[in-house]
């Protein structure tokens, strides 16, 4: 068949065919890239048409993608009843806090095994990445976090994960890669010391690395909420993603998502939870566009082994 | 590793402790920081693994709890729960593997083939969304899509006439098998086209004019010269993906758990997770814990092999 088409390409050699064909090509693509657009958008829409209209609409399962009696309602009991609230405002404490000491403890690592002289460098390479291959799993891990005291602390969302041999080496391949030797070494020439080099040379040439890793820090502990399900049991330390799984993970249709007893929801249960998850994502669905160049060099720096 | 690769200078190589301290103290400073984290949050808990080898009871501690050997892992492996997990876990990691594996080859093979860079920009943009929202998001989104009654895919599948009764996407297990993988595909399908484009990057377009000279199609350019570029990064990343077939997402279980699917959503994680916080049942949750981490570990070690000995770059 191939072989066919290949000799009747031969003979009609005046290029229009060859414009024709690729056009119907194109449309097949374009067609299937729509529609998976569609199923990454459209879900959105649907869920914030639902969560701003009124109760008998969405009742009457009338809502696809736009709202039929717009209100608002329900993110009014959102901000009315203030655990979400404050949910919400305690995670970006928590993550600004993990970002910034990731950063420190990231650049403390790396920046050391980045240099070829130092002595011991394979060994404290290979200290630092075993607990990446390997981990004591759940349980002495949980056993340990209670010794230390910090079981219901804000502090085991935070110090346990921000050394991570992942993004350590993203940031060594990048300062061995793109911080030529030379530059260091006419500074260290020069009197500078190794604090003064790093400070001054190192970190000014690494803004787009320092920020592609604090970007994973940061979605990385927003979007995580399995530790908050095991070390967490009061309620004012939990994030929003756990507490959003708290308030809609079940399945049935019975279930009600009640935010307190204390405040009149007027919103059913349906509308309350759409403006609940449209809550917990707006923030990410606003910045993310903007973010993504930066997500996207990171993956690459750290494909390039180093 | 890079260190063994690269040879530092044989002068520098034999410098005594006490120079190169004197030297670098800055920098060993720094270091201190995460070699401090790792010992505290990482390394102290390995000790805690010895109660494998006990009848741990968390009101008598590693000191008043009984040695029992490897009876534990008799127990394990007797364990009839361990044994529907174990095999739940394989069995979905392979079919997650299969399905989700291709995709983003596909798509990075479609969105290379496209002539309008805004058009791909946008689209690109798009399809990275999902990577980015968490499991608790792409999970209550999807229940809210799917409920059987009044979710809106079913309720718009009613109205066309296509269906009779509501279809239980993630309420009756076989359904809830094939929504939980293409879910997967869907999330990660955009994100895992960046390599791929990457490496398409990398193809010199000599070969492509020259195809096109001699008159190749576009499937003949894609099989004969795209594929065939991008071969070593398929490899590499295939052999990658079989290290973590022991591997299992607490989240992306948990948030897709319901009493009617727990046959098929009661994997590893969700074993160690219940049996270990919720019963209480410490050792034998850190032994099938052990017994996935040593697998795992295993596997990614065989995966370096594997993949040094075609020829490609090594994991390790």
């Amino acid at each position: 068949m191939a072989r066919n088409k290949e000799k009747e390409f031969d003979t009609i050699n005046d290029g229009s065919h060859a414009i024709r064909k690729f056009s119907i090509g194109d449309f097949i693509i374009i067609l299937v890239l729509v529609i998976l657009c569609a199923t990454c958008i459209l879900p959105f829409i649907h869920l914030a048409a639902k969560s701003i209209s009124s109760n008998t609409a969405v009742m009457q399962k009338s809502v696809v993608l736009l709202p039929k009696g717009v209100n608002f309602d329900a993110y009014a009991s959102i901000f009315q009843d203030g655990t979400l609230v404050h949910s919400f405002v305690y995670s970006v404490g928590v993550v600004a806090l993990f970002t910034l000491l990731g950063m420190i403890a990231c650049t403390c690592a790396a920046y050391p095994l980045s240099k070829k002289r130092l002595k011991g460098r394979t060994f404290f390479t290979i200290l630092l990445m075993i607990p990446m291959y390997f981990n004591a799993g759940l349980i002495p891990t949980y056993l340990l976090y209670k010794n230390l005291g910090m079981l219901n602390t804000m502090w085991v969302l935070i110090l346990p994960l921000i050394y991570s041999s992942y993004n350590m080496l993203i940031m060594k391949n990048y300062f061995q890669s793109n911080i030529p030797d030379s530059l260091e070494e006419a500074a260290f020439l020069d009197g500078a010391s190794n604090f003064q080099i790093l400070f001054q040379i190192v970190l000014p040439l690494s803004l787009p690395i320092i920020a592609t890793l604090s970007l994973f820090y940061a979605v990385g502990r927003w979007n995580a909420y399995a530790d908050n399900k095991y070390y967490i049991t009061k309620e004012a330390l939990k994030m929003i993603q756990y507490k959003l799984y708290q308030l809609v993970s079940s399945a049935t249709e019975a279930q009600t998502a009640t935010l307190s007893e204390a405040i009149e929801v007027t919103s059913t249960p349906e509308v309350l939870q759409a403006a609940c998850i449209m809550f917990a994502t707006l923030p990410i669905i606003c910045i993310y566009p903007f973010l993504q160049k930066y997500f996207v060099k990171g993956v690459m720096v750290g494909a390039v082994k180093g | 590793m890079s260190a063994k690769s690269v040879k530092a200078p044989s002068l520098r190589e034999s410098t005594s402790w006490k120079k190169a301290l004197q030297r670098d103290w800055h920098l060993y400073l720094m270091l201190l920081v995460p070699v401090a984290l790792v010992i505290v949050f990482n390394y102290a808990a390995y000790p805690g693994l010895r109660m494998v080898f006990m009848d741990y009871k968390p009101a008598k501690g590693y000191a008043g709890s009984k040695w029992v050997g490897w009876e534990t892992f008799a127990k394990v492996f007797r364990d009839k729960d361990f044994n529907r997990a174990l095999k739940n876990s394989i069995v979905f990691n392979l079919l997650d593997l299969l399905i989700s594996f291709p995709m983003p080859i596909i798509l990075a093979l479609m969105l290379n083939e496209l002539r309008f860079p805004r058009f791909k920009k946008v689209t690109q943009t798009i399809l990275y969304l999902p990577h980015f929202l968490s499991w608790v998001i792409v999970g209550s989104v999807a229940y809210q899509l799917f409920k059987p009654s009044s979710g809106i895919v079913n309720v718009l599948m009613k109205n066309w006439g296509w269906i009779e009764e509501g279809i239980p996407f993630l309420t009756e297990k076989n359904h809830w098998a094939v929504t939980y993988l293409l879910i997967g595909v869907w999330q990660g399908m955009g994100w895992g086209t960046i390599i791929y484009l990457a490496a398409i990057t990398g193809i010199s377009g000599e070969l492509y004019e020259a195809a096109m000279i001699d008159g190749a199609s576009r499937m003949q350019r894609i099989w004969h010269i795209t594929l065939p570029g991008i071969r070593s990064t398929i490899v590499v990343l295939l052999i990658m993906n079989l290290g973590k077939i022991m591997g299992s997402n607490f989240e992306r279980l948990d948030v897709f758990a319901n009493t009617q699917v727990r046959d098929y959503q009661y994997q590893l994680a969700i074993y160690i997770y219940e049996k270990g916080l919720a019963n209480s049942k410490f050792s034998m949750a850190t032994a099938v814990g052990l017994f996935q981490s040593l697998v795992g570990l295993m596997l990614v070690l065989i995966s370096d092999r594997f993949s040094k000995a075609l020829g490609e770059d090594g994991l390790l």
